[in-house]
């Protein structure tokens, strides 16, 4: 008996699944009763999410003098919270899209829930610039290609601030195809296996008659590449351009050169934390260690140190470039910001996403599954905060000492914060519980990884899986 | 779609590299196929069947210039022909500044475009069944579906199965579907 593992490659997967444990791994978590932990945290989530959404009915309702905004400080948790969130959703895309342009087979074990994160975190997103209109049923006039009733009279196209409205909608709408895409395979495969007619309705409604044909894989294939080489360059370009919201300012600490490439990276260090931080838990609650291996996590770490050390890297630059710009207004945006009544805020983003993803270059903590949890949301708070800095910050300052306010948030937009992450965990546990979370179709695919081929071996055709061997 | 007279003759693997080498031999042997059924996307299995490379890019390339088009033509009517403004005395026709947006809707058109192809090129619709030849073929079944027609080999086509380890052959109606018919799961 010729056992052929490992000369090649460390299998992708543990245990000696075959492909049918895969499926019924995978489908078992949607098909029997929800764990108790899967309740409670719906649950919870729920009733956050509920309040948010009361929060935003208030606020509509009586108007955004209901935040803590003024004249000087226009903006303040609400892009915030909107920049945050659209950076939470390019991990997924830069999993899905990029990584697959890059052939990283280990994408195949955690694309399906980052690109379902990708989409609740745009939805969180596209929320916040959508109540800060105040009146959002006529935000439709406003951002639309529409002529409007002052007029007819067009939008701006010269204004990053309509570039956002179409790259968002276009984020928006290609995240949910490629998705959808992605799951089709994997909705027939539940689809064949359900019992209840209900099940079989909705699974068989959705899968879209898929059955598997040879000839539908080379077209399904084909497209799955394109749409990965659409979304490559569409990621990139929508925090670009949500970058130029405050580079094509005249405000000193906004308009800098670097922020596209500096806004795309920390818009990828913080989704891959936040990638980290849900994955962990599910993984932990709905037994998927063996599929989001301790390389998995390892893969994810080095990414969160490339991006975070570029991060660093911007932070570094925006300082040296203010003061070698010679300019005092540039100058004393920086120094405010370090020193100013909201240092706090900065020595914060500084030490979350400076300083704590360094310590990933030990590999021991890079495989610890409790320190890269609690440095995710060390990594997510930070990020958060450097949104608020880059905002707060530049304007709290106006050009006339006479202008200069500072910025208190009131309970509505805490409120409101807190909420949209209750809806993003709240539409992720729906996810987990209807839609398979891994997408096993992918992950059959690379399950030869660490396998020689039969081709490549004749003699003694036995099917010992390499992880048998290697890992059990 | 299915043949009204021909009958069908089918193998069922259980891997990959079995129902790759089959197909290799089916196709050298120049059977028809009517179908081959995979779990997930096989590197090399269509081009093993002869299949030529999809037609779905340039559904692509051409609704993206299409959007990229549109764009271009629509922010140029709003800004120089239907409505100029005079901003600061720049351009009524800022090409750099349409840049973002002629990207965005050739990857919006080239992208929605490529998924309604795809449903077309396959006739995949909402709430259409899916003819299955074995209970498990999307779980972790590869099935090679043969047509019966006048050239049709039999012998040669049961050997080339049996000899990559086919675990189920069989012969059966052109309208055979599990769905309708009394095998029930595998």
């Amino acid at each position: 008996m010729a056992h052929h593992y490992s000369e090649l490659r460390m299998p992708l997967v543990h245990g000696g699944k075959t492909m049918h444990d895969i499926t019924n791994d995978v489908c078992g978590s949607i098909e029997g009763k929800p764990s108790m932990l899967w309740w409670i945290g719906w649950m919870v989530s729920g009733l956050v999410a509920l309040m948010g959404v009361l929060t935003i009915g208030f606020q509509i309702y009586k108007g955004i003098g209901t935040w803590g905004l003024n004249k000087t400080v226009g903006w303040g948790f609400d892009i915030t919270n909107f920049v945050f969130w659209i950076g939470i959703g390019h991990a997924g895309t830069l999993i899905s899209a990029v990584l697959f342009l890059f052939r990283q087979k280990w994408r195949t074990s955690i694309n399906r829930s980052a690109e379902a994160m990708t989409l609740f975190a745009v939805m969180c997103a596209g929320l916040f610039p959508l109540i800060h209109m105040g009146r959002p049923w006529i935000g439709f006039l406003w951002a639309a290609p529409y002529p409007n009733l002052r007029g007819p009279l067009w939008v701006n196209i010269r204004s990053p601030l309509l570039w956002d409205v179409f790259a968002i909608s276009t984020y928006f709408s290609i995240s949910l195809v490629f998705w959808y895409i992605g799951l089709i395979p994997d909705l027939a495969t539940v689809r064949d296996r359900a019992k209840h007619w209900a099940r079989k309705f909705f699974y068989g409604t959705l899968s879209m008659g898929w059955r598997g044909s040879v000839r539908h894989w080379n077209h399904y294939e084909t497209s799955y590449m394109i749409f990965a080489g659409l979304a490559t360059p569409l990621v990139f370009s929508v925090h670009s351009i949500v970058s130029m919201d405050f580079a094509t300012s005249v405000l000193p600490g906004w308009h800098t050169t670097i922020f596209p490439p500096y806004f795309v990276a920390g818009a990828i260090f913080s989704g891959f934390a936040m990638v980290l931080t849900l994955l962990l838990i599910a993984r932990e609650t709905m037994n998927l260690k063996q599929y989001i291996t301790e390389d998995h996590l390892e893969n994810m770490g080095k990414v969160i140190i490339l991006t975070g050390s570029m991060v660093g890297l911007a932070y570094g630059t925006e300082m040296f470039m203010a003061w070698y710009s010679g300019s005092m207004y540039e100058q004393y945006a920086f120094i405010n910001r370090a020193t100013g009544p909201f240092a706090w805020s900065y020595w914060i983003m500084v030490s979350c996403n400076v300083i704590s993803p360094q310590t990933l270059w030990f590999r021991k903590l890079r495989r610890s599954p409790i320190f890269l949890f609690i440095m995710s949301i060390f990594v997510n708070i930070g990020m958060w905060f450097e949104r608020f800095v880059i905002i707060v910050t530049s304007l709290h300052r106006d050009y006339l000492p006479s202008s200069w306010a500072h910025y208190y948030p009131t309970h509505v937009e805490i409120m409101e914060l807190i909420g949209s992450f209750g809806i993003f965990f709240f539409l992720f546990f729906c996810f987990i519980r209807l839609l398979p979370g891994i997408a096993f179709g992918e992950v059959k695919g690379v399950m030869k990884m660490g396998q020689k081929h039969k081709h490549e071996e004749k003699p003694g055709n036995d099917q010992t899986p390499a992880a048998e061997v290697s890992h059990a | 779609m299915p043949d009204e007279e021909n009958k069908l003759f089918f193998g069922v693997f259980t891997d990959e590299d079995d129902c790759l080498e089959a197909t290799k031999a089916c196709t050298e042997a120049n059977f028809t196929y009517h179908d081959v059924l995979a779990p997930y996307a096989v590197h090399g299995l269509d081009r093993a069947m002869g299949l030529p490379f999809s037609k779905i890019t340039w559904v692509t390339f051409l609704c993206g210039m299409m959007g990229c088009t549109i764009a271009f033509l629509g922010m140029g009517y709003m800004s120089y022909w239907d409505w100029p403004l005079n901003i600061g005395g720049k351009e009524t026709l800022p090409v750099p500044a349409m840049i973002p947006i002629m990207f965005e809707l050739t990857v919006l058109f080239g992208g929605v475009c490529t998924m309604l192809a795809l449903f077309a090129f396959c006739f995949l619709f909402p709430g259409k069944q899916a003819r299955l030849f074995h209970a498990r073929q999307t779980d972790d079944r590869f099935v090679i579906v043969l047509e019966v027609d006048e050239d049709f080999n039999e012998a040669k086509a049961r050997e080339i199965f049996t000899a990559n380890h086919a675990e189920d052959i069989r012969e059966v109606d052109a309208d055979y579907d599990i769905n309708s018919g009394p095998e029930g799961a595998a």
